[in-house]
């Protein structure tokens, strides 16, 4: 059975072109636009990686990456944070609220397909 | 004459002296005779004794007259010496003695007279000093104020208990925004001499601000200033600059302590809002980008599959455009905002178009020898410019037309375009190509043989605004139009207000630094001491319980024994009633005059406010005092503090007087009346005689509030009941 992947962002731009590339990879990918449906897509479908946007609309990737690590059942569930930021601050809060990796946009798709595939073990 | 006593004695001792000298002298010869012939001598003398006496009294007589005449001289005179000396000593003016007698006996009065005349002549230089001194100080004063009143900024000066000692137009101006009531006393209530500052600013971020200064000056700091933002009830933020006043003298002991604190005030509202412009711009353009960016890598990245299906190619594609246009819009964006939020670093500043186009039809004149008109300006508009670059672009450019294409005359015109305002210089006849305006603008602006590092273009782009040439061809005109900045609504009203009002004197008051009242009861506080709000209404009648109200109030503020005359309250009102005739030809306010004014019950509130912590004096104040307590049940404002009555106060110092009527007193103290009744105009002339009552009052030991209330309650008008 393939590895589901949440990808959390509010852009749909991006979206489409990370739901197209995962999918080509193999993986099961689900969509949120905004935090909040974020996390009601985590606790329904049970993700093994999430693609967190930091900056979303009602609740922000902190906010969702927070929510999910404080959760004792969603304790496999990788985080991958998405930001546009660039400053090592949100960095280093992102690592801090748990997140399990991240990259600044833009950022290479085949090098995005890497650190999926390192976090979930190199099987899609 | 009478003799004096020791004279008399010293002559005493001189007969006896004589007398024991003559008998000694006998009994000599006596026992240097034989028996025989001291016989014959008792036989010779015995029958002429009496001569002997009589000799003996000769001589005592002529010795007496030479004592006396020594007594004169020696004693007499230096009496009298002294005593015109001592009148001297005395002396205010100039005078001299004059000695007679003896040769020391003048030289002493000549000795006297020249001390004398140095004395004189240090006391008139001591004198002039003194009046040196104090012009000097007087000067000083005038200059500080006048410095204060000139600033830009906003300065607030307070004592420990945060009383106000100086202010500046522009922190009134600033502070109203504070106000609860701007439209009826428009922050008066809240800043003016001997007001607290508490009133504006929460106490304790004041104590927490002086408490920082304190540990900056335990610590030894050079100069121990501090710093808070506060926001006003409308929202603006106000930065708040706070330094300790020190003592002059520079003790050891006294290092840490400081009598006041000085507040400088910025508005800070529209830096922040600017910042928060620059911050979004640099939002778009870094996250935004950033965003844009990744959505068109992982697109292209997509399109590069060889094996895509048509429609999500097109999908991928589309993408690529949506972006790439959000990303030039951004762009766009942020070229039109730069040129306001990001460029504009000159210091710019409000100025009344009309004045800038003055100057500058000036300036163009001298310089250029030739006549400058101005066409039409609206007056109206107000500028945000740097106005001496801005000058200097003018006359650059006419010059050039003057030398290189011989033009006769020029015009000046200013109007207002959108949001921004149109200076044109026109000129008639030749007109040139677009390169050589391009040239003129690019070309460092040049005046005779000097030459500057700023270009026409510089001085636009700084004011962020725009010029160009253009034809005219019908009229066979030419002109360079720039476009300009206007200064927001609150620049223009502050603008204004700053150079309507003749902002001087009584802005400061540094006595104040000294007065503390922390802890003592009002009651007996010294008359001379206390804060006063006198004030005077003007009514539709003389009946209040019959319906008559309020029309017209108007109060002035009495501090540290000075009338404010610039810290005053005058307000109409609608009385919401017909205001008879009889009683419009008393005080000239009509029907027409009320319409559109506050009512009471929103008028009172702000007088209220004005008069905080200050004593009330009304000339019969019991008329007053009948209507505002009348209105206390509909208004919900009671006025609980002292009342003073001036009519009853007159009565107390003068209880002979017939009169004790507001014109019969002004006059008795020679006060000018100005606008007699007018509120305004009697609650001054009110003032004046309160500050001539008080010493009069102290003079009769009524020194206190309380023993005034007590004298006023127990003059035969305090019966008269309204």
């Amino acid at each position: 059975m393939s590895k589901k992947i949440l990808v959390a962002d509010d852009e749909p731009n991006i979206v489409i072109s990370l739901e197209y590339l995962l999918k080509r990879e193999g993986y099961s990918v689900q969509v949120a636009r905004d935090g909040k449906e974020a996390l009601d897509v985590i606790a329904r479908e049970r993700p093994d990686l999430v693609l967190l946007d930091v900056m979303m609309p009602i609740k922000t990737g902190f906010e969702v990456c927070q929510a999910v690590r404080a959760n004792e059942g969603l304790q496999g569930t990788k985080i991958l944070m998405l930001t546009a930021k660039g400053r090592d601050t949100d960095v280093a809060k992102g690592t801090a609220l748990g997140a399990d990796d991240y990259m600044t946009k833009p950022f290479s798709t085949r090098e995005l397909v890497e650190k999926v595939a390192k976090l979930l073990g190199g099987l899609p | 004459m009478r003799l004096d006593r020791r004279l008399l004695l010293v002559m005493a001792a001189a007969g006896l002296v004589m007398a024991g000298w003559l008998g000694a002298t006998l009994a000599l010869l006596w026992f240097t005779l034989e028996p025989d012939q001291r016989e014959l001598a008792g036989k010779l003398l015995g029958p002429r004794l009496a001569l002997l006496g009589m000799s003996w009294a000769v001589a005592f007589a002529l010795a007496a007259a030479g004592l006396r005449a020594l007594w004169r001289t020696y004693v007499n005179r230096p009496a009298r010496l002294l005593e015109e000396t001592r009148v001297l000593l005395a002396a205010t003016g100039a005078q001299q003695l004059n000695a007679r007698g003896s040769r020391e006996m003048r030289a002493l009065g000549e000795a006297i007279n020249a001390l004398a005349a140095q004395r004189d002549l240090l006391r008139e230089d001591m004198a002039r000093q003194v009046t040196q001194a104090s012009q000097r100080v007087q000067q000083e004063k005038n200059r500080l104020s006048a410095l204060m009143a000139e600033l830009t900024q906003s300065v607030v000066v307070c004592n420990l208990d945060g009383r106000i000692l100086l202010y500046n137009n522009r922190a009134r101006l600033q502070l109203r925004e504070f106000s609860q009531m701007p439209e009826l006393v428009a922050g008066a209530e809240l800043i003016g001499i001997g007001r607290s500052i508490y009133a504006v600013f929460d106490r304790q971020m004041v104590a927490h601000a002086l408490e920082n200064i304190h540990q900056r000056m335990v610590r030894g700091a050079a100069s121990p200033s501090t710093q808070f933002v506060t926001t006003t009830p409308s929202g603006q933020l106000l930065r708040v600059q706070m330094a300790p006043v020190r003592p002059g003298k520079t003790d050891a002991d006294d290092i840490d302590a400081f009598s006041g604190f000085v507040l400088m005030l910025d508005n800070v509202t529209r830096n922040f809002e600017q910042e928060s412009l620059r911050d979004r711009l640099l939002y778009g353009l870094t996250e935004g980008s950033r965003s844009s960016l990744a959505s068109m890598q992982a697109a292209l990245d997509m399109l590069g599959y060889a094996d895509i299906e048509p429609e999500m190619r097109e999908r991928f594609m589309r993408v690529l455009r949506e972006e790439l246009t959000a990303m030039s819009g951004r762009i766009t964006d942020l070229v039109q905002h730069s040129t306001q939020g990001l460029k504009t670093r000159w210091p710019l500043e409000e100025m009344l178009g009309s004045d800038l186009v003055t100057a500058a039809r000036r300036q163009i004149e001298v310089y250029c020898a030739r006549s400058v008109t101005v066409d039409s300006v609206d007056e109206s508009l107000w500028l945000k410019v740097e106005s001496f670059s801005l000058l200097q672009a003018l006359t650059y450019l006419s010059s050039r037309l003057v030398d290189e294409f011989e033009v006769k005359f020029m015009r000046l015109r200013l109007q207002a375009a959108g949001p921004r305002a149109q200076l044109d210089l026109i000129w008639t006849g030749h007109a040139m190509s677009t390169e050589t305006v391009m040239t003129w603008e690019m070309d460092p602006m040049r005046f005779g043989a000097e030459s500057l590092p700023l270009t026409v273009r510089d001085v636009v782009e700084r004011h962020g605004g725009e010029m160009w040439f253009e034809r005219e061809r019908v009229r066979h005109e030419a002109f360079f139009r720039f476009l300009l900045p206007l200064a927001t609504a609150q620049e223009r009203l502050e603008a204004t207000e700053l150079s309507q009002s003749d902002s001087r004197p009584e802005y400061y008051d540094f006595d104040l630094f000294q007065t503390s009242t922390q802890g003592s009861e009002l009651d007996d506080q010294l008359l001379s001491e206390l804060s006063y709000t006198v004030f005077d209404t003007e009514t539709t009648g003389l009946n209040p319980s019959d319906g008559d109200e309020i029309i017209q109030i108007g109060a002035a503020r009495i501090v540290n024994g000075k009338l404010l005359r610039q810290e005053t309250f005058e307000q109409l009102v609608d009385p919401q009633r017909l205001i008879p005739t009889a009683s419009s030809e008393i005080h000239g306010i009509t029907q027409a005059m009320v319409v559109g004014k506050p009512a009471i019950g929103a008028v009172l509130p702000a007088l209220h406010a004005f008069a905080r912590d200050t004593v009330l004096v009304a000339h019969n104040a019991a008329f007053d005092m009948k209507f505002l307590q009348l209105k206390e049940a509909s208004t919900g404002v009671a006025f609980h503090q002292p009342v003073l009555d001036t009519l009853l106060l007159s009565a107390v110092v003068h209880p002979n007087q017939e009169s004790h009527q507001l014109e019969t007193l002004a006059e008795g103290f020679n006060i000018t009346l100005q606008g007699r009744h007018t509120a305004m105009g009697d609650a001054i002339v009110t003032a004046e005689v309160w500050l001539r009552l008080i010493p009069l009052l102290a003079a009769m030991g009524i020194r206190t509030l309380r023993q005034a209330r007590q004298a006023a309650q127990e003059t035969y008008y305090a019966r008269l009941k309204y």
